[in-house]
C-alpha cells in the first residue's frame, strides 16, 4: 500500500468514479446521434499518462467498451513516441477510430486528450461514441457481407481533431467527407469534446483539493485494491479447468459456424483463459480485433461480479493467451464490422459456460447474446426522400440459481432501449403487424429462460432493401445445469406474392429487395434454462400455461407437468398432481 | 402535542390546513381562522385506515372542524400501494398484436452489469386482450373498431374478476377516435367508473410510456377513490363543509372529487410537497436558487429549485422500467439514508452503501437487532446525536455497544479507533451524497456559489452543514419544522393545471401566430379546468415553455418563455442561451426544432401565510442551552453546546461547532460555520473555510 491513508484512497476512489460518471452523463445528454443519446452506446475513463493503463471508467458506459480505451490510449501513445503524431499540448483532444488500434468496429470514435497539470502530463481523459455512420458500404456500417475493411467505412490513425482547444476545419472536412448524414456529426463532435472538458474541470477540482502526490499516490494503491478484490473473487472459485464453445452462425460471406473454443484454467487467485481450437479468421466481418475480445472477457467478469470496480487492476489476475491465428485476433485487413456487436456476445457466452460449471450460484445460462440489428434502406415516394431505418432488439436471459431469465433484455454487451413503434413508425413508411413475447422461446429449466420477442413489420410503399446482422440463428443459447437451449433466432421475408425467404446464413444477409407489401418477420432467441426442468415447481409450470408462455403439451413435454383444461364454464387450467409425480419420477430419480 | 405558536396569520383570514401521512407520522399544519393560530400536531401514521390517522390528527390539534375553510391532503396511500404492489386488478384492451407491449417495454436490464432480473407488468397477461382496430402515425384508420367486439371483452374481464380497465391503443395520440369509442362501448358494460384512456392522461407519441402510464393510473384508482370516499365521509361527519383537496406529484392540489380520476398524479405527491414548501419558505427569506435534501432511513430525496419554481419532469421513471410521463416535481432518490452499511471491501477500503439495514432491523443503535454498523450509528457513536434522546426509539442500544462494533468491523482494518472509524464513514458516506446530489442537480450547468442546501426530513439537517462544504454550497437552510415540511407543504400549494402540445416543427417553419393561439387555448382550457375548483384564487398565473432540441437530438431541453407571444428570432435566443447554458455548446450550425409547447396555469391562494413561527421567549442565547456534551469534530472530541431548537428566536447567532436540537430533527453546526436565525425563524448555516 501507498503512504496515502485507507480513508483518503476511498475519498479519492469516489472522486475519481464521479468524474467519470459526469462525462457520461454530460456525453449523452449533449449528444446528438441517438446511438449514444438514447442507447448510452459510450464510455468515458481516466487513464495513465505513461502506459494508457485504466485508472476508472463511467459506470453508466456500454459495458463492450470496459477493457477497450486503455488500449485506444496506449496506441496513441505509442504513436507519438513513434512520431506518427505530433506529440500532446493542452487543449489538444486526438481523434481514432482504427480497430486494430484497440477498438472495436470503425463506428466507435474515440476521442483522446491529453491532461495537464502544472505543465506536467498526468493522465489521459478518453471517451467512445458510436456514430451512426463512418462510410463504407452498408449505411450505419454494420454490413453482413465485407471481406475487408475499407468496404467498412473511413478509418482514422490517431490525429489531433482538436489543436489547442480548437478544431482543425481540414481535419473535419475530411471526416465530413466520407460519411452519410455529415450535417449533423458536428453536434457530436462538440458533445463528445465537452464532456472531456468537464472531466478536464473536475479532475483539476479534484487535484487542487487533494493535492497532486495524493491523488497520483492513491492511483497506484487503488490499482492494488481493485486487483486484490478481483484476486479475492477468483480464490473462491475452485481451482480446476473448466471448458466449454460456443459457435457464431458464420461470417456472413461463407456458410460455416464459427468455433469458439475456450479452456478456463482457476489456479488460486488467477484465471487463465485460452482460446487454443477456435476457428481461423474468417472472409466476412465476424473478426474480432484483439482489444475487443479481451474486453468481451473483461465485461463477462464483470457481468458475474458487478461489485468489483474497475481500473487496469481488476483485469491483472485474468490472463488472457492471445488467440493468434483464429478469427479472434483480426489483423489488417480483416473485416470487422461484427466483433462488438456480436462476436463479443459469444465470448462473453463461453465465458458464462465455462464458469457456470465453478461457480453455479453466480452465474446465468446463456443470454440471447444477440443484438439483433435489422437496418431497411429505401426511398419513400409520398416523402420524396431516401431513408435508413435500424431496428435493435434483444431477447431473454438465462435462467439463474434464484429466479427465471428476464424476458426480453438488451444485449450483454449494451444497455440501450429499443425503439418505439410509434416513432418508427413516424419516421418510415413501415407498419408493425405484432409485437409480441416470443411464446416457448425460453429454454425449460428449474429457472426456465426469458422469452424472446416475434415481430413482424410491412413495408408500406416504395421499394427498399433490407439487411441483417443478428447470430444464434443456427443454434440456440445455451441452457446450463441440465437446462434446456433457449429458442434460436429466426428471420423470414413472407414477400406478397405469398412466397417466403430465408436468408441463407440464417442470421445475416444483406440487399435484400422488399417491395410494397412484403413483410419482415423476426423471432429473436429465449435464454437458456437453468437446471433440470423436471425440479420446476409444477405451480409455476400451471401458472406459465395460464399466461399462454407455454401449451399444455409443452408443459407436458419440457417440464413433465400434466395439466387437465379448463373444466366447463371455467377459464382456468388445472394441475393433475398425480400424473404430473407419476411422469416426472424417472427425470427426478436420475438426479 | 398540539401547540400554538406565537406568531399567526392575521385573525379572520380563511383558516386552512395542510395534512400529510408520511411513513411513521401523520403531521398536521392549521393557520388561520377567526383567532389567526397557528397549530401543529403530530400522530402516528394508521397504515390499516390512514383516514383514522387523520381524524386523529385533526382531533389533536384541537380544530373544529366546522370552522375550517380548507383541508389540502398529501396521502402516500397510491404511492404505497404501487410500490408494495398492493394494486386493483387490471385488465388491457388493446390493438391487436400488440397486448405484449406492456410486458416487453423498452426493456434494458436493471443495472448495467449482473445478467439478471425480473419484471412483473402490472397487468398480467391472461388479463390483456386484443380488438381488431389499427389507425397510422398520421392518425388514419386502417382497420375500423367493432364496439361490439370492446363490449365482448370488457365483459370477459369483468368476469375474469378485473376492477379496472386501461384502453390502449397505437397512435391514439395522432387520432383519438378508436380510444373514445372503446372507452364509451366499455362504459356500457363496466360495473364501475374506474376506466382509463392511454390518451387522455398523456396525449404524447411512445406507446409503452403511455400504455404503462395508463396501467398505473388504473392500477391505484380504485385504492386512491376509496380512501378518499371514506376521509370525506368522515370529515363531513365531522362537520367539515368545504371541499378537500388532494396534493399532487406537480405539486399542486385538486379536488377530491376529481381526484381519483387522474389517480396516477398523486403517486409522487409526498417528495412533491416537501419541495414545494422548500421554494416557500426560500422565497420568503429571499432565496430562489435552492438545492433541497430530504434524508431518510434508506434513501434521500433530492429536488431543484430554480428562481424561486422548482423543478419540473414529465419523463420520470418510478421503479425498474416504471416510466410515468406526466408532469411531477423532479425530485431524484439517492439510495443512501441513515441505514446505509458501512464495510470495509476485499482490499479492505472502506465503503458506505448501497445496502442498507433499513427500518428493520435497522442501525445498531435503534436496539432492534441491527448488527451492520449503519452512518447513524456513526453520528450516535460521534455524539451528534444525542445518545440519551434517540427520537422515537424505545430502548436503543448502548455507546458501548456501537462503539464495539465500529471498532471490530471498520477500525482493526483501517488501524484507526473506534471514533476516527466512526468519523471516516460519515466522511465517505457525505462524499458520496454529495458526488450523486451533484449529479442530479449542479452537474446541469449551475454554479454551486449562488445556491442554498435545503434541509429537512429527519436526518437532512444532520449532514446539510458538511454537505454543503463537499458541494462548495455557501448556505443551507432549516426551516423551523424540518419534520412537517411535507404538511406545510400541502397547506401552502396552489392549484396547477399542465398542457402539453405536440407540434414538432422546425423554427424556421414555425408559425408565430400558431404558438400564439396554442397558448391561449392552453390558457382558457386551463381557466376552464381551475374555475371547477371550488376556491376562490387570489391570482391565476400563466407559465409557457417550448421543448426544444437541435434537428437530429433526441433529448428536449425546456426553454421558459417570457409569456404567449414569441418571435422566432427570440425563441431561437433563448434556446441558444438554454442550451449554452446546460452543455457549454453553441450550435449555430444546426436548425432547432419546437417539440411541444407547454402551459402552466397556477391557481395562487391569497398569501395570508404570515411566517411560519417564531420563537417563545425573549432571553438570550444561554438559555436555549440545553446542555454541553462531547461531540466530535475533525479528530478530537470537542466541548459542544446543544441549543433548543424551540427558544431560538430571530436575530440569534452563534458559531459552530454546536447542536441544534428539536423533537423531530438534530442540526450540527460543524467548526468553522455560523448559524443564525433568520427573521423567518429559519436556521441559516453559513459554511465557513475549513476542511471538509
Amino acid at each position: 500500500m501507498s503512504s496515502v491513508d485507507p480513508v483518503t484512497l476511498t475519498v479519492i476512489q469516489n472522486g475519481l468514479q464521479q468524474v467519470c460518471n459526469e462525462m457520461d452523463m454530460a456525453f449523452s445528454r449533449a449528444a446528438f446521434s441517438p446511438v449514444i443519446a438514447e442507447a448510452n452506446d459510450r464510455s468515458d475513463g481516466i487513464y495513465e499518462a505513461e502506459t494508457g493503463a485504466l485508472i476508472a471508467q463511467g459506470e453508466l458506459g456500454l459495458p463492450i467498451f470496459v477493457g477497450t480505451m486503455q488500449e485506444s490510449v496506449a496506441a496513441v501513445i505509442q504513436y507519438i513516441a513513434e512520431g506518427r503524431t505530433a506529440a500532446p499540448e493542452e487543449g489538444d483532444v486526438y481523434i481514432v477510430n482504427d480497430p486494430y488500434l484497440g477498438g472495436t468496429h470503425l463506428m466507435d470514435v474515440r476521442f483522446v486528450r491529453p491532461f495537464f497539470h502544472q505543465g506536467k502530463l498526468f493522465c489521459w481523459l478518453a471517451n467512445t461514441g458510436h456514430w451512426p455512420d463512418i462510410g463504407g458500404m452498408t449505411p450505419g456500417g454494420f454490413s453482413a457481407q465485407a471481406t475487408e475493411i475499407e468496404q467498412e467505412g473511413l478509418r482514422l490513425p490517431p490525429v489531433k481533431l482538436f489543436k489547442r482547444g480548437m478544431m482543425d476545419p481540414e481535419i473535419y472536412a475530411i471526416i465530413t467527407a466520407n460519411i452519410r448524414i455529415a450535417d449533423q456529426r458536428i453536434g457530436d463532435i462538440k458533445a463528445q469534446a465537452a464532456a472531456l472538458d468537464v472531466g478536464a474541470r473536475r479532475l483539476s477540482a479534484m487535484l487542487e483539493r487533494y493535492g497532486e502526490p495524493t491523488v497520483r499516490d492513491s492511483l497506484g494503491a487503488l490499482r492494488e485494491a481493485a486487483e486484490t478484490r478481483m484476486r479475492a473473487k477468483i480464490a473462491a472459485i475452485p481451482d480446476g479447468t473448466y471448458r466449454a464453445e460456443a459457435f457464431v452462425d458464420s461470417d456472413g460471406v461463407v456458410d460455416e459456424p464459427l468455433r469458439i473454443a475456450l479452456t478456463a484454467h482457476v489456479t488460486g487467485e488467477e484465471i487463465a483463459f485460452d482460446f487454443e481450437g477456435s476457428s481461423p479468421p474468417c472472409r466476412g466481418p465476424m473478426n474480432s480485433v484483439i482489444a475487443t475480445t479481451r474486453s468481451s472477457v473483461y465485461l463477462a467478469m464483470k457481468h458475474i461480479f458487478p461489485e468489483v470496480p474497475i481500473n487496469a487492476g481488476t483485469f491483472a489476475p485474468i490472463k488472457i493467451a492471445d488467440p493468434e491465428g483464429t478469427f479472434l485476433y483480426a489483423r489488417y485487413p480483416r473485416p470487422v464490422s461484427g466483433c462488438a456487436a456480436e462476436v463479443s456476445q459469444r465470448i462473453a457466452e463461453a465465458v458464462f459456460a465455462a464458469l457456470v460449471q465453478a461457480i453455479p450460484e453466480r452465474v446465468t445460462a446463456a443470454p440471447a447474446g444477440t443484438s439483433g440489428n435489422f437496418a431497411l434502406g429505401g426511398f419513400d415516394p409520398a416523402r420524396n426522400k431516401s431513408y435508413v431505418m435500424y431496428h435493435i432488439t434483444g431477447g431473454g436471459y438465462g435462467g439463474n440459481a434464484e429466479q427465471d431469465g428476464l424476458t426480453y433484455g438488451c444485449s450483454t454487451i449494451g444497455i440501450s432501449k429499443s425503439a418505439p413503434l410509434e416513432v418508427l413508425e413516424q419516421q418510415y413508411p413501415v407498419l408493425f403487424e405484432r409485437y409480441a413475447l416470443r411464446e416457448g422461446s425460453g429454454g425449460a429449466g428449474e429457472h426456465r429462460g426469458g422469452f424472446g420477442l416475434s415481430y413482424a413489420v410491412s413495408l408500406r410503399r416504395g421499394e427498399a432493401t433490407a439487411s441483417f446482422v443478428m447470430d444464434h440463428g443456427r443454434l440456440g443459447p445455451q441452457g446450463a445445469l441440465g437446462g434446456e437451449d433457449g429458442a434460436p433466432n429466426q428471420v423470414r421475408i413472407e414477400k406478397a406474392d405469398g412466397t417466403i425467404y430465408r436468408p441463407d446464413h440464417l442470421s445475416k444477409d444483406q440487399g435484400i429487395r422488399i417491395a410494397e407489401g412484403d413483410r419482415v418477420v423476426i423471432d429473436t432467441p429465449g435464454g437458456g434454462g437453468y437446471g433440470n426442468p423436471v425440479l420446476r415447481a409444477p405451480e409455476e409450470v400451471l401458472r406459465d400455461v395460464a399466461r399462454g408462455y407455454y401449451t399444455m403439451e409443452q408443459a407436458k413435454e419440457l417440464f413433465g407437468v400434466v395439466l387437465l383444461p379448463p373444466a366447463a364454464g371455467e377459464t382456468a387450467y388445472r394441475l393433475d398432481r398425480q400424473a404430473t409425480e407419476a411422469l416426472r419420477r424417472p427425470g427426478l430419480a436420475a438426479q | 402535542m398540539a401547540q400554538p405558536l406565537a406568531k399567526a396569520a392575521p385573525p379572520g383570514t380563511p383558516l386552512r390546513v395542510g395534512v400529510d401521512i408520511g411513513g411513521t407520522y401523520t403531521d398536521l399544519i392549521a393557520q388561520g381562522g377567526a383567532e389567526g393560530v397557528v397549530r401543529l400536531a403530530k400522530t402516528p401514521t394508521t397504515p390499516g385506515d390512514p383516514a383514522e390517522g387523520v381524524m386523529n390528527a385533526l382531533a389533536e390539534a384541537g380544530l373544529d372542524l366546522g370552522a375550517v375553510d380548507v383541508i389540502v391532503h398529501g396521502t402516500t396511500i397510491t404511492t404505497n400501494a404501487f410500490i408494495e404492489r398492493r394494486i386493483a386488478k387490471v385488465g388491457l384492451i388493446t390493438t391487436a398484436g400488440f397486448r405484449d407491449i406492456l410486458e416487453l417495454g423498452r426493456r434494458t436490464r436493471p443495472q448495467p452489469y449482473g445478467m439478471t432480473g425480473a419484471f412483473e407488468p402490472l397487468i398480467p397477461r391472461e388479463l390483456r386482450l386484443e380488438v381488431a382496430e389499427r389507425i397510422d402515425a398520421e392518425g388514419q384508420v386502417l382497420q375500423p373498431l367493432d364496439p361490439n367486439e370492446v363490449r365482448a371483452k370488457a365483459r370477459q374481464l369483468v368476469e375474469a374478476g378485473c376492477e379496472a380497465l386501461v384502453i390502449h391503443f397505437l397512435h391514439a395520440y395522432a387520432n383519438p377516435s378508436h380510444e373514445l369509442a372503446a372507452l364509451a362501448a366499455a362504459r356500457e358494460v363496466w360495473p364501475n367508473a374506474f376506466v382509463t384512456a392511454g390518451h387522455q392522461l398523456l396525449s404524447e407519441f411512445r406507446e409503452y410510456e403511455r400504455g404503462c402510464t395508463a396501467s398505473i393510473n388504473a392500477a391505484v384508482q380504485p385504492t386512491l377513490a376509496r380512501y378518499l370516499e371514506s376521509l370525506q365521509r368522515r370529515l363531513r361527519a365531522g362537520g367539515y363543509r368545504h371541499d378537500l383537496l388532494v396534493m399532487l406529484g406537480n405539486g399542486g392540489a385538486t379536488s377530491a372529487e376529481i381526484a381519483w380520476e387522474e389517480a396516477l398524479k398523486s403517486v409522487m405527491s409526498g417528495p412533491a410537497s416537501g419541495v414545494i414548501a422548500a421554494s416557500w419558505i426560500a422565497r420568503q427569506s429571499g432565496l430562489d436558487q435552492v438545492i433541497t435534501y430530504d434524508m431518510g432511513g434508506t434513501s434521500s430525496d433530492v429536488g431543484l429549485i430554480l428562481q424561486g419554481e422548482p423543478s419540473i419532469s414529465s419523463e420520470r421513471e418510478i421503479d425498474y422500467a416504471m416510466p410515468v410521463h406526466v408532469p411531477m416535481v423532479d425530485v431524484h432518490t439517492i439510495g443512501a439514508g441513515g441505514g446505509s452499511i458501512a464495510f470495509l471491501d476485499e482490499a479492505g477500503l472502506l465503503q458506505v452503501g448501497p445496502l442498507s439495514a433499513g427500518a428493520l432491523p435497522g442501525p445498531i443503535c435503534y436496539g432492534r437487532g441491527g448488527m451492520a454498523v449503519t452512518v447513524t450509528d456513526a453520528n450516535f457513536l460521534l455524539g451528534r446525536l444525542s445518545q440519551s434522546r434517540l427520537t422515537g426509539i424505545a430502548q436503543p442500544a448502548t455507546a458501548a455497544e456501537v462503539e464495539a462494533a465500529l471498532a471490530r468491523d471498520i477500525g482493526a482494518g483501517l488501524g484507526l479507533g473506534p471514533l476516527e472509524a466512526a468519523e471516516a464513514v460519515l466522511r465517505i458516506a457525505n462524499q458520496k451524497m454529495a458526488g450523486a446530489i451533484r449529479l442530479v442537480s449542479l452537474e446541469r450547468g449551475h454554479d454551486p456559489r449562488d445556491f442554498t442546501l435545503f434541509a429537512f426530513g429527519g436526518a437532512g439537517p444532520l449532514h446539510a452543514a458538511a454537505l454543503a462544504r463537499e458541494l462548495a454550497v455557501p448556505r443551507v437552510l432549516v426551516p423551523p419544522r424540518p419534520g412537517v415540511a411535507n404538511a406545510l407543504g400541502c397547506l401552502v400549494a396552489d392549484a396547477r393545471r399542465d398542457f402539453v402540445k405536440t407540434l414538432n416543427v422546425p423554427l424556421s417553419k414555425l408559425d408565430e401566430s400558431e404558438l400564439r393561439e396554442t397558448f391561449e387555448a392552453q390558457v382558457a382550457a386551463g381557466e376552464a379546468s381551475l374555475a371547477e375548483e371550488k376556491t376562490e384564487f387570489a391570482a391565476v398565473e400563466a407559465q409557457h415553455s417550448a421543448d426544444m432540441l437541435f434537428r437530429g437530438q433526441t433529448h428536449l431541453l425546456r426553454v421558459a418563455l417570457p409569456g404567449p407571444n414569441v418571435s422566432k428570432d427570440e425563441l431561437a435566443r433563448l434556446f441558444d442561451a438554454a442550451f449554452h447554458a446546460r452543455f457549454a455548446v453553441s450550435l449555430p450550425e444546426i436548425e432547432a426544432v419546437v417539440v411541444n409547447l407547454n402551459t402552466t396555469l397556477v391557481g395562487r391562494h391569497a398569501d395570508h401565510l404570515a411566517g411560519q413561527t417564531e420563537g417563545v421567549g425573549d432571553g438570550s442565547l444561554e438559555e436555549t442551552l440545553v446542555e454541553r456534551r462531547p461531540v466530535w469534530f475533525n479528530g478530537a472530541m470537542q466541548d459542544t453546546p446543544v441549543y433548543g431548537r424551540q427558544r431560538l428566536t430571530p436575530g440569534m447567532a452563534f458559531d459552530g461547532p454546536a447542536i441544534v436540537e428539536q423533537l423531530d430533527a438534530t442540526t450540527v453546526v460543524e467548526p468553522g460555520d455560523r448559524a443564525e436565525i433568520d427573521t423567518h425563524g429559519n436556521l441559516i448555516i453559513t459554511i465557513g473555510e475549513g476542511s471538509a
